[in-house]
């Protein structure tokens, strides 16, 4: 059924891209014909596709890493936030993917996530840390799931290329209008007095100003009813794939009741994350037209109206209740309804206290950031910014001299030794005779380098190379790589 | 002519059985992936299990028939060697960790310690990825079902021995709930 909805979601997808393009074409060929009569709308039909594909193709090499970029997402490994890449796999498993998008964090407040990347084969989750503070377990689910819907129906794929589509028409239209207005009558006129009789038809002049005036109009209205109607559906997988809508709606009741604005956002990202980023008209009727997303109070709405069940059926019931109209979901993936049971919640663990919350995102854009944890004898927790040079810190509060954790040389030299005890593994006596003497050769490098853990909070050290490493009270594991030197470095 | 429009239609046909071919391939490897995925996430969860049990210990003195019943679960389900058996064991180890995380309540001190936290939070993601493995691997059968028993698949599935999959039914009804992870 989730496999149906989406070939259906693709054929969809494809009729209006169809129309898209008709409407783009027509607005090529036409304006060709006025500025050149004879020909001339061949030629603007292949300038309007050649525009469209230019500019579709710079963004799909480098469209999805180039959002990352403006946002200043940073790619987290599971050890920053554990359950947060927990969560990731499971609506991975959830959604059927072949493979684990890529997850980032944005150290911002406001509470907010998106998915990117053209395929599902090369996706990425980005969530703000103040989203990751706010939400329960099964609320962060409900996010997740939303995200990984729009990636499961190749929703960032589509939304690209129309809104391409919609900037090439804009652009298009734009360019004429203007030549129109600064030439005035003028072009009409040499058209005419230098061609003789075979001057522009003025019928074909008034279809072309009207298309150029209604185009980008008709093409905005269709790419942001698609928006809309793409963002129910994710509500929809999502509700789905977690069995909990409730999760999700709480998620949404939180995230909208936060006034902090995001940075990262704009006017093109927009439509990419769960909640508007932006201002949006409230209300419904025509004033909503103008949104990228749905009114977040309907969303919610639809979430709790789905007490029956968590399958696309009972969303689409929920959803004609709530808003009077059907067909949300295509009909023929609705067939064989299926009644997925709704789960019962896990207990609600969501840091409540503002001082907490402040806390924990403050916790998570330093470790993000690569800053180091020290934590003095008198309790006050130091950190230490990724650039920082010394040997020792002074504590704020005690002035005691703190020393910067570093990994130390081992006093085992044999590093294939170390290692194969580390993992349990036992050698071949032969093997590793001759992995120590290559070690005795190539000198210090293969000197193992050790860490003694402090506590069980948040840690860092630097390695021999200078890079900090981090370890989250998560980390349970007896060595640790450095990414940058690759050098072992055992944790004791 | 008339033949080359022949030849043309043949050409175009074989093409459209293959590549209905080789759609029921690849549905039928997506459905044993799934399939495959269910075996990881158990597999992680019997990882899991000595870690939590050495972590717990020291704090759980008087709960030693609650770890018995764990660890033996777990080796059974890890020893078991038909498809029944297994399934059997792995519904008692689902059973005995959800009474394990019920009797952690009233260890405080466990909840306080980072390490235990930290398995914890393993411990319910791989409870839900389980349960979601399952349901994705239904998912995926019924599509793959569907497309057997559907006209023009059909005659190729029926040409190559394309077989329906059965769904995964759970047996044992304690099975059906996950261990329920409450922090009150």
């Amino acid at each position: 059924m989730m496999w149906e909805l989406i070939s259906a979601n693709r054929r969809r997808s494809l009729g209006l891209f169809v129309g898209m393009a008709a409407l783009l074409c027509g607005l090529g060929y036409t304006i060709g014909a006025v500025v050149h009569p004879n020909g001339g709308g061949i030629i603007g039909l292949i300038f309007a596709g050649g525009l469209w594909m230019v500019l579709a193709s710079m963004s799909i090499f480098g469209g999805g890493s180039l959002v990352l970029r403006f946002s200043h997402a940073k790619e987290v490994s599971p050890d920053i936030h554990p359950r947060l890449h927990n969560i990731v796999e499971e609506m991975k498993i959830a959604a059927g993917l072949e493979k684990m998008p890529k997850v980032y964090i944005i150290d911002e407040r406001a509470p907010n996530a998106f998915a990117t990347g053209l395929s599902p084969d090369d996706s990425a989750v980005v969530v703000t840390a103040g989203l990751l503070s706010r939400l329960s377990r099964d609320e962060l689910q409900g996010v997740i799931g939303h995200e990984v819907s729009h990636i499961m129906n190749r929703d960032m794929q589509f939304m690209t290329l129309a809104s391409i589509m919609l900037g090439t028409i804009v652009i298009l239209s734009e360019v004429f209008l203007r030549g129109m207005w600064l030439s005035g009558g003028g072009s009409s006129r040499r058209y005419r007095s230098g061609q003789g009789g075979g001057g522009t038809q003025p019928a074909m002049i008034v279809l072309a100003i009207v298309l150029a005036i209604l185009g980008p109009v008709f093409a905005r209205l269709l790419y942001l009813a698609i928006s809309r109607r793409r963002e129910y559906l994710a509500d929809a997988c999502s509700a789905r794939l977690t069995r909990y809508p409730a999760g999700l709606a709480d998620a949404l009741e939180k995230i909208s009741s936060e006034n902090i604005p995001l940075h990262a956002a704009s006017q093109a990202t927009a439509p990419m994350f769960i909640s508007s980023p932006l201002r949006e008209k409230k209300g419904g009727g025509i004033s909503s037209w103008g949104n990228t997303h749905p009114p977040i109070g309907k969303r919610i709405a639809i979430l709790r109206a789905m007490t029956q069940g968590a399958g696309l059926g009972a969303y689409e019931r929920a959803f004609a209740d709530t808003e009077g109209e059907k067909g949300l979901i295509p009909s023929a993936s609705l067939k064989k309804a299926e009644t997925v049971a709704l789960r019962e919640p896990t207990a609600d663990d969501a840091p409540t206290s503002p001082a907490d919350q402040e806390r924990s995102v403050l916790d998570l854009m330093r470790a993000v950031n690569g800053f180091a944890f020290l934590v003095c004898t008198c309790g006050m927790r130091i950190k230490v910014p990724p650039d920082f040079e010394g040997d020792s810190v002074e504590c704020p509060r005690c002035h005691r001299k703190n020393e910067v954790p570093r990994a130390k040389e081992s006093d085992v030299s044999d590093a294939a030794t170390v290692m194969a005890a580390a993992m349990g593994v036992t050698q071949a006596g032969g093997v590793a005779g001759t992995r120590s003497a290559a070690g005795a050769t190539t000198g210090r490098r293969d000197q193992v380098l050790e860490y003694k853990r402090r506590g069980t909070g948040w840690e860092s050290f630097s390695c021999a190379c200078g890079n900090l490493l981090q370890l989250s009270p998560a980390f349970r594991g007896s060595q640790l790589q450095c990414h940058k030197c690759n050098r072992i470095t055992r944790i004791i | 002519m008339g033949g080359l429009i022949f030849l043309g239609l043949l050409v175009l046909a074989v093409i459209f059985f293959i590549g209905l071919y080789n759609s029921l391939v690849r549905l039928r490897n997506r459905v044993k992936n799934a399939w495959s995925q269910i075996d990881v996430q158990l597999k992680r969860r019997h990882d899991l299990i000595p870690n939590l049990v050495e972590t717990a210990k020291g704090y759980m003195k008087h709960e030693r028939e609650t770890f018995t019943a764990i660890t033996d679960a777990r080796s059974r389900a890890m020893g078991a060697d038909n498809v029944g058996a297994r399934g059997k064991a792995e519904g008692q180890l689902s059973g005995a960790l959800s009474k394990f995380m019920l009797v952690v309540e009233n260890y405080p001190e466990l909840k306080a310690n980072q390490n235990f936290l930290a398995l914890q939070e393993e411990l319910t993601s791989t409870e839900n990825k389980i349960s979601f493995a399952r349901q994705s691997y239904n998912d995926q059968v019924l599509f793959y079902n569907n497309k057997i028993e559907m006209f023009p698949s059909n005659i190729i599935a029926g040409m190559f021995n394309f077989d329906v999959e059965e769904f995964f039914e759970i047996e044992d009804p304690t099975e059906k709930v996950a261990p329920k992870v409450s922090f009150e």
